[in-house]
C-alpha cells in the first residue's frame, strides 16, 4: 500500500500554470479582476484497534477555485475537474454568477503594492513523512496503541491507534500579478485507550503527536503511555455541587479560549457588530498580564515551520507577526482586505482561503504568551477549584460573550488534584473571564497552531449536582 | 426544481454511464481488481456533486458561488479490516489503480467472485430536479431578498441581516461485489437567516433556517422566508432583555421540534452499531434493558418524504428504513451498516453513510425522533414549580464512552409556578445518556420535526440529519447558567 507514496503528484499538471491559465481565461471572459487557487493533497492513514489493522487509506485529490470581479460585483466557483473542459465550465460558471450579484463598494482584490510572500525557507515541507515503508507505518500505529494497552490493567479496551501522513501543495494566482505556491507536510501518531473501573464504568481519552517531519514525531510509546495516563485519571469521575470556585484551564483547553478571542476580534464579526469586542480597540479587554500574538512566520523550537506558518495569506499578502492583545489591551482587529475596507483599516494579512467562496479570516500561530508559574504552582495556589482538561459543546456566544460549556477534569482541594469530575458545566462571560485571568503558566507548547499555557480564571460558575 | 419525466433509477445510472463513460464491464473489472488480494467484499462509490450558494448581506446580493466535484471511492473488506482508496479522476486507469491500492488490505489469492449486479427498485422520497447549474437563480434570490426585507421590518433594533440560500445535487452510484447495485440523485436545499439586534442594553444575535430534500415550493408556512426571518429577529430581540440562566439541577421542559437534538446526542450516537461492536459505547450490551422512562419511544426513520435526513438508499446502496431504537423505554437495537451487521450478526438498518467519496462509510442517523405521548403541552408547563423551558438550541456533543452529552439552549425561559416568565441567556444543558431519559415524566401530544437544519459530525465526517420531539418534561437535568 505504501509503494506509491506521493500518489498522483508525479503525473499532475503544473498547478501554478493551471492557476495562471484560469486567471487568464477569466480575464478574457471579461472579468476586471480574477483570483485562482489550486490545491493538491494526498493522505495516508492507518488505524489499528486491539492490535489489528482496522482501516488503511491512501489517496489524493486536486481542486481549483476561482473568484471573479466585474467592477464591484463578484462571484466564485470551484471544481475537482482539472481538464480543459472542467476549467472552461469553472470560468463560465463564475462569470455567469457574477451577473446576479450586486455592487459592493468594499469588494475587490488587495492593492498591487500590498502583495508579497516570505522568501526564507519556512520549513513547511519534509519529504520524510512518507519515508516509512508500509508495514512500519502499521507498526507505528500498533506500537502506540500497545503502549497504551500495556500501561495499566484498567486499560481494557481501545478506540485504536493511528499513524497518518499527508502532503499538500497550495497555489494562489491573481490578475494583479501575484503568483505564489508552497508545499506542506504532516505526520501524526495517536492512541485513544479506554479505561474501566471495577464497576465497568468506562472513560476514554487520547493523546497524539504531530509534526511537519516524521523525524520530529515523539515516539509512539511515549504517546501511548500519555494517552493511558489521561484515560486512567478520568476513572471514578463524579459530579460536584453547583458553586463558584477558581477554574484552572489546562493548556489543551485554554487554547480554545485564545481561539475565541481571535474570533471575537475578527474584523468580520466587528463590522457586523457580531462581537463583544466591537468598539473595544485600545481598551483593556483582559488582565494586565495577558499578551496574545498571531505569528504567521514562526519557526518552532525544533526548527520546523509552525502549524500556522505560511509564506503568504489567502489573498497573497506576506505573512507577518501581529500582536493582538498587549498587556491586556486590544491592539488590533484581525482582518482580511474586505473587513479592513469595511472598518477603514489595513489588512492584518489574516485572509484564509479555501477552494470555494470568498476569503475568510483565520489565524496563523496564535498564542497567549507564557507567564512564570509552573502548572503545579498554579494548582497549588487554589484552595478549592476545578482543573479542567476537557470541554464539550458549542456554548460560546461571541456576540454577547456568554460562555457555558460541559467540562471534565480533576477537583482541586488544598492545592492538590484529587478525584475526577464529569457531567458539570463551567459558565461565565468572556468579557469578565479574560479580565479575571489571575495566573498564567510557563508551559506554552505548540502542539497545534493555537496554543496557550495553563490559565487560572476566577469568578466562573460550575453547575453540577 | 421540477420533476424529471424519466423514471428516476434509469436517469441516475445513465448520468454516470454517459458523463464519465462508466460501463458495467468496467465496474466488474474494478471490483475484480479490488478482490484480487483475497478481500471478502468490495464496493465502488461514485459521487458527483454540484452546489450553488447565494447570499444577501446588508441588503446587497454580495455573494454567489458554485462548486462541482466528482470522484470514486473503492472499499475492500477483509474480516474486520477495511482498505480504502479514492480518486477524483474517473478514467479506467485511475479507477483500477485505486482498486489495486484498496485491495492490499487483504493478502492472498482472490477467493471471492464478483456477483452479477441486481438493481433493487428505489423508494422515491424526493423530487429529482433537472438540476446542474441550470437553476432559476432569480427565484432563489427572491427567497433571500424576501427574508432580508422581513427581518428588517420586524423591529428597528435589528441592525444587521444576512440571508443565504444553498442548494446541492448529489448523484451517487454504488456497485458492490455482492451484487448490490444502486443509484440515486439527492437534492438538498436550505435557507438561512442571521440577524444582529442592538439597543442601549447590548447586542444579541438570532438565527433561523429551514430546508430539506424538496423543491422551492417547500419554502412556505413555517419555512417561508418571512417566517424564518421573523423567527431569527424575534430570537435576537428576546435576548436583549434576557436574564442570566440558572445554574444547577432542575426540572426542564423541552419544546417540540429541534430540541429533539437531545435524542441525537443522549441516545442516537451511543446506539450506532460500530461503537457497540467495539464495546466503546456506554450503551453496549444494554439491548433489552430499560434506558428511558416507559413513556419514551425513539425511532430513526430515513424514509420520510422530503426530509433533510431522508435517503432512498444509504451510501452502501441499502434501502433506508424506520428503526425502533427505544420502545416504551426499553432499548431495542442499533443503527447498522453492512460491516457491523455482518460482524455482529444483526440486521443492516440501511444506516451506512459517508460525507463524500473520500470517506469510509459508517453507521449514522437519518431523522431521529421521539413519538408523541398523551400529555397536553400546557399541562406539562403548568406542572413545573421552578424550572427551565427551552425551545431552541445551538449544537450538541456527546462522549459516547461515558455517555455524557451537552446541548446548548439559545432560546429558553424560566418557569415559575407553572408559568413561563423571563427569557434567559444562552446556557448549556448537560446529562448522562443512558440515564437522562429515565427522568422523562411527561410526553406531549405535539410531535414536531425540525425545519431541516441539522448537520451531524462523526470522526470528521459531516452528514445532513433531522431530529424531532414532542414537548417533554425531564424531572432532572443540569442547567449550566450562572444565575441562582
Amino acid at each position: 500500500m505504501s509503494e506509491m507514496s506521493a500518489g498522483l503528484a508525479q503525473n499532475s499538471v503544473d498547478l501554478e500554470t493551471l492557476a495562471a491559465e484560469v486567471v487568464a481565461q477569466a480575464m478574457k471572459a471579461g472579468a476586471s479582476d480574477a483570483e485562482a487557487v489550486a490545491r493538491e493533497d494526498d493522505e495516508f492513514s492507518v488505524n489499528v484497534r486491539m492490535g489489528e489493522v482496522e482501516t488503511l487509506k491512501e489517496s489524493g485529490a486536486r481542486g481549483l477555485g476561482l473568484r471573479v470581479f466585474f467592477g464591484k460585483r463578484s462571484a466564485s466557483a470551484s471544481t475537482s475537474d482539472l481538464t480543459p473542459d472542467g476549467i472552461r465550465q469553472l470560468v463560465q460558471g463564475a462569470v455567469a454568477l457574477a451577473q446576479v450579484t450586486e455592487e459592493d463598494a468594499f469588494a475587490g482584490l488587495p492593492e498591487t503594492d500590498e502583495f508579497g510572500a516570505l522568501t526564507d525557507d519556512l520549513h513547511l515541507y519534509y519529504d520524510d513523512v512518507y519515508s516509512l515503508p508500509g508495514p512500519e507505518r502499521i507498526e507505528w500505529a500498533k506500537r502506540c496503541e500497545a503502549a497504551a494497552l500495556a500501561a495499566d490493567p484498567r486499560i481494557t479496551n481501545s478506540d485504536g491507534g493511528s499513524f497518518d501522513a499527508a502532503t499538500g501543495r497550495k497555489v494562489l494566482a491573481n490578475s494583479r500579478g501575484f503568483v505564489g505556491s508552497y508545499r506542506t507536510s504532516y505526520a501524526g501518531v495517536s492512541a485513544a485507550p479506554i479505561a474501566a473501573d471495577e464497576n465497568g464504568a468506562m472513560q476514554r481519552d487520547g493523546w497524539w503527536s504531530s509534526a511537519r517531519s516524521f523525524a520530529l514525531l515523539e515516539s509512539p510509546e511515549a504517546v501511548g503511555k500519555e494517552a493511558a495516563r489521561r484515560a486512567l485519571r478520568k476513572l471514578g469521575a463524579r459530579r460536584v455541587p453547583t458553586q463558584q470556585v477558581p477554574i484552572v484551564f489546562a493548556p489543551e483547553v485554554a487554547r480554545t479560549l485564545v481561539g475565541s478571542i481571535f474570533e471575537a476580534a475578527s474584523g468580520d464579526a466587528i463590522w457586523r457588530h457580531a462581537s463583544f469586542l466591537a468598539g473595544a480597540l485600545e481598551t483593556e479587554i483582559a488582565a494586565p498580564g495577558v499578551t496574545i500574538v498571531d505569528d504567521n512566520m514562526m519557526l518552532l523550537a525544533n526548527g520546523a515551520g509552525g502549524f500556522g506558518t505560511s509564506p503568504f495569506d489567502g489573498e497573497g499578502l506576506p505573512s507577518r507577526r501581529t500582536v493582538v492583545v498587549e498587556g491586556g489591551v486590544l491592539r488590533t482587529y484581525l482582518m482580511n482586505t474586505y473587513a479592513a475596507r469595511k472598518l477603514g483599516m489595513k489588512s492584518t494579512h489574516n485572509a484564509s482561503r479555501g477552494l470555494a467562496g470568498t476569503p475568510g479570516i483565520g489565524c496563523g500561530n496564535l498564542y497567549l504568551e507564557p507567564g512564570t508559574l509552573s502548572p503545579e504552582e498554579i494548582i497549588g495556589g487554589v484552595e478549592k477549584g476545578l482543573y479542567v482538561t476537557g470541554l464539550m459543546g458549542f456554548g460560546t456566544n461571541l456576540v454577547t460573550g456568554d460562555y457555558s460549556r460541559g467540562a471534565t477534569g480533576l477537583w482541586i482541594e488544598k492545592g492538590e488534584l484529587t478525584h475526577a469530575v464529569e457531567e458539570v458545566t463551567v459558565a461565565g462571560n468572556l468579557r469578565a473571564m479574560f479580565k479575571n485571568i489571575s495566573a498564567i503558566g510557563n508551559d506554552l507548547v505548540f502542539r497545534t497552531s493555537v496554543a496557550s499555557p495553563t490559565l487560572r480564571i476566577d469568578g466562573m460558575t460550575i453547575a453540577g449536582a | 426544481m421540477n420533476g424529471s419525466p424519466n423514471p428516476p433509477q434509469i436517469s441516475h445510472k445513465r448520468y454516470f454511464f454517459e458523463k464519465f463513460g462508466i460501463t458495467e464491464r468496467l465496474l466488474e473489472r474494478c471490483l475484480g481488481e479490488a478482490l484480487s488480494a483475497g478481500g471478502d467484499y468490495a464496493d465502488l462509490y461514485f459521487e458527483s456533486v454540484t452546489a450553488t450558494a447565494l447570499g444577501v448581506d446588508e441588503q446587497i446580493v454580495k455573494s454567489a458561488s458554485q462548486g462541482t466535484s466528482a470522484g470514486c471511492g473503492v472499499r475492500v473488506l477483509s474480516g474486520e479490516r477495511t482498505g480504502y482508496a479514492y480518486t477524483d479522476n474517473l478514467s479506467p486507469e485511475r479507477l483500477l489503480h485505486a482498486a489495486k491500492t484498496a485491495a492490499l488490505i487483504a493478502s492472498g489469492p482472490a477467493k471471492q467472485p464478483v456477483q452479477g449486479f441486481t438493481e433493487a427498485p428505489n423508494a422515491d422520497l424526493y423530487p429529482v430536479p433537472l438540476g446542474g447549474f441550470d437553476l432559476d437563480l432569480a427565484a432563489r434570490l427572491e427567497l433571500i431578498l424576501r427574508a432580508d426585507r422581513a427581518a428588517r421590518a420586524y423591529d428597528n433594533r435589528i441592525v444587521q441581516v444576512r440571508a443565504s440560500y444553498s442548494e446541492e445535487l448529489r448523484r451517487i452510484l454504488i456497485a458492490a461485489s455482492d451484487g448490490a447495485f444502486a443509484s440515486d440523485t439527492q437534492p438538498l436545499c436550505r435557507l438561512n437567516v442571521f440577524v444582529i439586534a442592538k439597543d442601549e442594553t447590548g447586542t444579541t444575535k438570532g438565527s433561523a433556517g429551514g430546508g430539506g430534500r424538496a423543491g422551492l415550493d417547500q419554502f412556505v408556512g413555517s419555512k417561508s422566508p418571512e417566517h424564518l426571518a421573523q423567527e431569527a429577529a424575534r430570537g435576537a430581540i428576546l435576548q436583549l432583555g434576557a436574564v442570566a440562566a440558572p445554574a444547577g439541577e432542575m426540572q426542564v421542559v423541552l419544546g417540540p421540534g429541534w430540541p429533539g437534538i437531545l435524542l441525537h446526542e443522549a441516545v442516537g450516537h451511543g446506539l450506532e452499531a460500530d461503537f457497540n461492536r467495539k464495546k466503546t459505547s456506554a450503551f453496549a450490551g444494554l439491548v433489552g434493558q430499560p434506558v428511558a422512562s416507559s413513556k419514551v419511544t425513539v425511532v430513526d426513520n430515513g424514509t420520510i418524504a422530503g426530509r433533510r435526513g431522508s435517503l432512498n438508499v444509504d451510501d452502501e446502496g441499502s434501502p433506508t428504513q424506520e428503526t425502533v431504537l427505544i420502545e416504551n423505554g426499553v432499548l431495542k437495537g442499533y443503527l447498522s451498516d453492512k460491516l457491523s451487521a455482518r460482524l455482529m450478526g444483526i440486521g443492516n438498518t440501511g444506516s451506512g453513510r459517508r460525507e463524500s467519496y473520500q470517506a469510509i462509510p459508517m453507521p449514522r442517523m437519518t431523522n431521529t425522533y421521539m413519538l408523541a405521548g398523551e400529555d397536553n403541552p400546557e399541562d406539562i408547563l403548568r406542572s413545573v414549580k421552578h424550572g427551565l423551558y427551552a425551545v431552541n438550541f445551538g449544537g450538541g456533543q456527546v462522549d459516547i464512552t461515558n455517555g455524557k452529552f451537552v446541548f446548548s439552549a439559545s432560546e429558553a425561559y424560566l418557569i415559575e409556578d407553572g408559568k413561563i416568565t423571563a427569557p434567559v441567556r444562552d446556557a448549556t444543558l448537560i446529562g448522562n445518556g443512558p440515564e437522562a431519559l429515565k427522568y422523562v415524566s411527561m410526553v406531549g401530544n405535539d410531535l414536531k420535526l425540525d425545519e431541516g437544519i441539522g448537520t451531524c459530525g462523526k470522526d470528521g465526517q459531516s452528514v445532513p440529519v433531522g431530529v424531532g420531539m414532542p414537548t417533554i418534561k425531564l424531572d432532572r437535568m443540569t442547567v449550566g447558567g450562572t444565575g441562582r
